[in-house]
């Protein structure tokens, strides 16, 4: 299954390393991961995305927990919580029409194009996995030229 | 304000108030080996009363540390200097990540601007160490080395204890500041458990009264938590018949009647045999090791689980519990107890289960086939038992000797056999043995070891004769790597790889060679006459005592297997 992790850390030199060392240490993977100081500075927020059972998700949970440098470990239901992620697509344009395919794909998963060139132009995406992938698959047959993604972002809803 | 503070506190060196805080923490003694890097902090030994215990490797200064902290219960500490001194100390680090031994390492690291430049016996040992240890410092400023000390000291005993590496820059610890020596502190993302479970304890007493074949597994963590009064008398009042893990043998008197000893691998046959018989388990500090549980879904199968234990993440980790109780074991079994005596639960009459444990506990004493040789493991070991003071303290190297004094060398007083049960580490029982001399002057310190395992760090001889910390080194010597020549016996249709120490070198004359007592036995006579000798005498002693090359550890389950398919002697 899925899980989406939110970790509030130490916003110190070193912590992302140990993070991830947990992760392979561990025998655990990561899907994704995003990180960015908190309105706090003296904090740092993880969102990391992973596979696993439930037994390896808790035991995850729990290693995270026991590190000394995180200050909380959430496990995110991902029905009651906003997740997205930040991905940015070079497309290839190879005829006088692909631009406006490609810019009506964008339009319709609420993507911004820029960078227009005649062989290719660039669509920026927020949204969840799934809707990446997704878009992914339908901008295909034009050619993925290049792709960064971010890593997932979440956070809980309020009453949730 | 703050300038009078400021003017209140004390200027000094990084090095100095390295110093000034471990006395503040009560640190009598450090284990290890001078270098460039270190030296600010080596000089400060001239002006403080901390005893400076001189090793031959730091990997041995480790494991010094490490026997100390396992003995007192206070982190013990070792020295080291950057680059290869500190890496050399990983091994310690890891052997005490693995057992939750405290333990201090502080490293001396390249200045703070060489740093990342590959300088010169530069190691990034933050990095490397990550894994193997609960935490590690790197202050940058002098004023930062007070603080870490106090951190570190509170982390590596507290909780589930474990090693702390502070790693300091050679200029932090030659730059002088103001120092303030803080009491209070926060670590805001550590919270050892200390409150008791009540509800749980009471579940726990529920399930227990109900079992049919219930038994108590006590581990690694009865002993860190020094619980021993309270698990007895737990299994006294239940009638509860107790095994333990390797790690935990010793947890309980083993000469008591409801003692069966240590399952596992290499366990005792009647402990294997009840735990597999079992239909209840009270677990106290265990993580539940393949080795001491064979695999692990033969026993999850069977067995209704109660797991108390001080880290959360062991809950679940190898096995389900049914019911979890999280904190000191200690605290714990301690409600335990008020709770039972408060109910007044108290039994008396012997269960048809605690007959059936009794009765295949006396088959397998009478009955277990041991080497006919008048030197095989099982007789010296006995009767190294028979010679030595109660109160003694074991340290174990890895081995096959190792798994001999788990099933024939019974600990009487608890806490008082401590081995590298985790990583496994050849080497560790000798210098492990000084730093439980150290803290225990009072008691004789047995080493039993293997010549294999002696080999690796029997340079630590310099250290036991020039620092007068007489310790015995008690060798079966098979000069064989025993344990690996068994595994070749048995899965690799005798081909014998690697496994013959042809006799080099030889264990008294080396033992002379450092200043020691080398003493051979090669009968159950002399042998008994040497141990009496070495007990006697204010030099550390090598007992070397040739045994046969062929003797295999049995009983045996073989990987991957459950405690029930034990292999027997034949």
């Amino acid at each position: 299954m899925w899980a989406i992790l939110s970790i509030l850390v130490e916003n110190k030199p070193g912590i992302l390393f140990k993070v991830t060392h947990l992760f392979r240490s561990r025998n655990f993977n990561i899907d994704s991961i995003s990180v960015g100081v908190t309105e706090n500075p003296e904090y740092s927020k993880m969102t990391i995305t992973t596979y696993g059972d439930e037994k390896q998700i808790t035991q995850i949970v729990k290693q995270l927990d026991k590190m000394i440098d995180t200050i909380k470990v959430e496990r995110l239901d991902e029905h009651k919580t906003v997740y997205r992620e930040l991905c940015i697509f070079k497309i290839k344009l190879s005829n006088a029409s692909d631009s406006m395919e490609v810019n009506k794909l964008a339009n319709a998963y609420g993507g911004k194009v820029h960078d227009v060139k005649k062989d290719s132009l660039m669509v920026e995406l927020t949204a969840t996995p799934d809707q990446i992938k997704a878009f992914e698959e339908l901008a295909k047959p034009f050619g993925i030229l290049d792709v960064a993604r971010t890593g997932v972002a979440a956070l809980q809803r309020s009453g949730a | 304000m703050e300038r009078n503070l400021i003017n209140k506190m004390e200027t000094m060196s990084g090095a100095k108030a390295l110093m000034t805080a471990m006395e503040k923490e009560g640190v009598k003694q450090v284990f290890g080996l001078p270098g460039g890097a270190n030296l600010p902090m080596y000089d400060e030994f001239a002006r403080c009363d901390i005893r400076h215990i001189l090793a031959r490797h730091e990997q041995s200064a480790s494991h010094m540390a490490d026997g100390f902290g396992r003995v007192s219960r206070k982190p013990g500490v070792c020295f080291a200097t950057s680059g290869p001194g500190a890496t050399n100390i990983l091994t310690g680090l890891a052997t005490a990540q693995a057992d939750s031994s405290p333990m201090i390492a502080v490293t001396g690291q390249v200045p703070v601007a060489m740093i990342g430049k590959d300088a010169f016996q530069e190691s990034d040992i933050i990095g490397m160490s990550n894994p193997v240890v609960k935490y590690a410092f790197q202050p940058r400023t002098a004023g930062a080395v007070p603080e870490a000390v106090r951190k570190g000291f509170f982390i590596a005993e507290s909780g589930r204890p474990g090693p702390v590496l502070i790693d300091i820059p050679k200029d932090v610890q030659q730059n002088k500041e103001p120092m303030d020596f803080p009491d209070e502190f926060k670590i805001r993302g550590y919270h050892p458990w200390a409150d008791p479970d009540i509800v749980n304890v009471e579940r726990a007493i529920e399930m227990l009264l109900h079992a049919e074949k219930p038994i108590i597994l006590a581990g690694g963590g009865t002993i860190i938590s020094s619980a021993f009064a309270e698990l007895q008398s737990i299994a006294e009042t239940l009638m509860l018949p107790v095994v333990t893990t390797f790690k935990g043998k010793g947890a309980f008197p083993e000469n008591h009647p409801l003692s069966l000893g240590p399952i596992g691998m290499h366990g005792h046959a009647e402990a294997n045999k009840m735990m597999s018989e079992a239909d209840c388990v009270l677990a106290i500090g265990t993580r539940f090791s393949d080795r001491s549980v064979g695999t692990f879904e033969a026993f999850e199968k069977r067995l209704k689980i109660i797991h108390m234990d001080v880290d959360p993440a062991e809950i679940g980790k190898n096995q389900t519990a049914q019911i979890a109780v999280i904190g000191d074991v200690k605290v714990n079994l301690r409600v335990m107890v008020k709770l039972l005596l408060q109910r007044a639960i108290k039994k008396t009459d012997e269960s048809p289960w605690v007959k059936h444990v009794k009765e295949t506990k006396a088959y397998w004493k009478e009955n277990l086939k041991i080497h006919p040789g008048e030197m095989g493991a099982a007789k010296i070991l006995r009767k190294l038992r028979e010679v030595l003071p109660k109160e003694s303290v074991i340290t174990t190297e890895v081995g096959q000797h190792q798994m001999w004094a788990s099933l024939f060398y019974d600990v009487i007083q608890p806490g008082t056999f401590f081995s590298s049960t985790g990583l496994g580490t050849m080497g560790w029982g000798f210098p492990a043995a000084i730093g439980a001399k150290v803290a225990r002057p009072d008691v004789p310190v047995v080493d039993i070891a293997g010549d294999g395992s002696f080999a690796m760090t029997e340079n630590s001889l310099a250290t036991a004769v020039l620092e007068d910390i007489p310790v015995i080194v008690f060798i079966l010597n098979n000069s064989t790597l025993g344990m690996v020549a068994q595994w070749q016996r048995t899965f690799y249709d005798r081909r014998m790889i690697g496994v013959d120490q042809k006799s080099c070198p030889d264990y008294v004359k080396l033992a002379e060679s450092y200043g020691a007592q080398g003493i051979r036995a090669q009968s159950m006579d002399e042998l008994e006459k040497a141990i009496k000798t070495a007990l006697s005498s204010d030099v550390a002693t090598v007992i070397d005592i040739p045994i046969d090359p062929e003797e295999d550890v049995l009983p045996f389950v073989a990987p991957g297997t459950s405690l029930a398919d034990m292999v027997l002697p034949s």
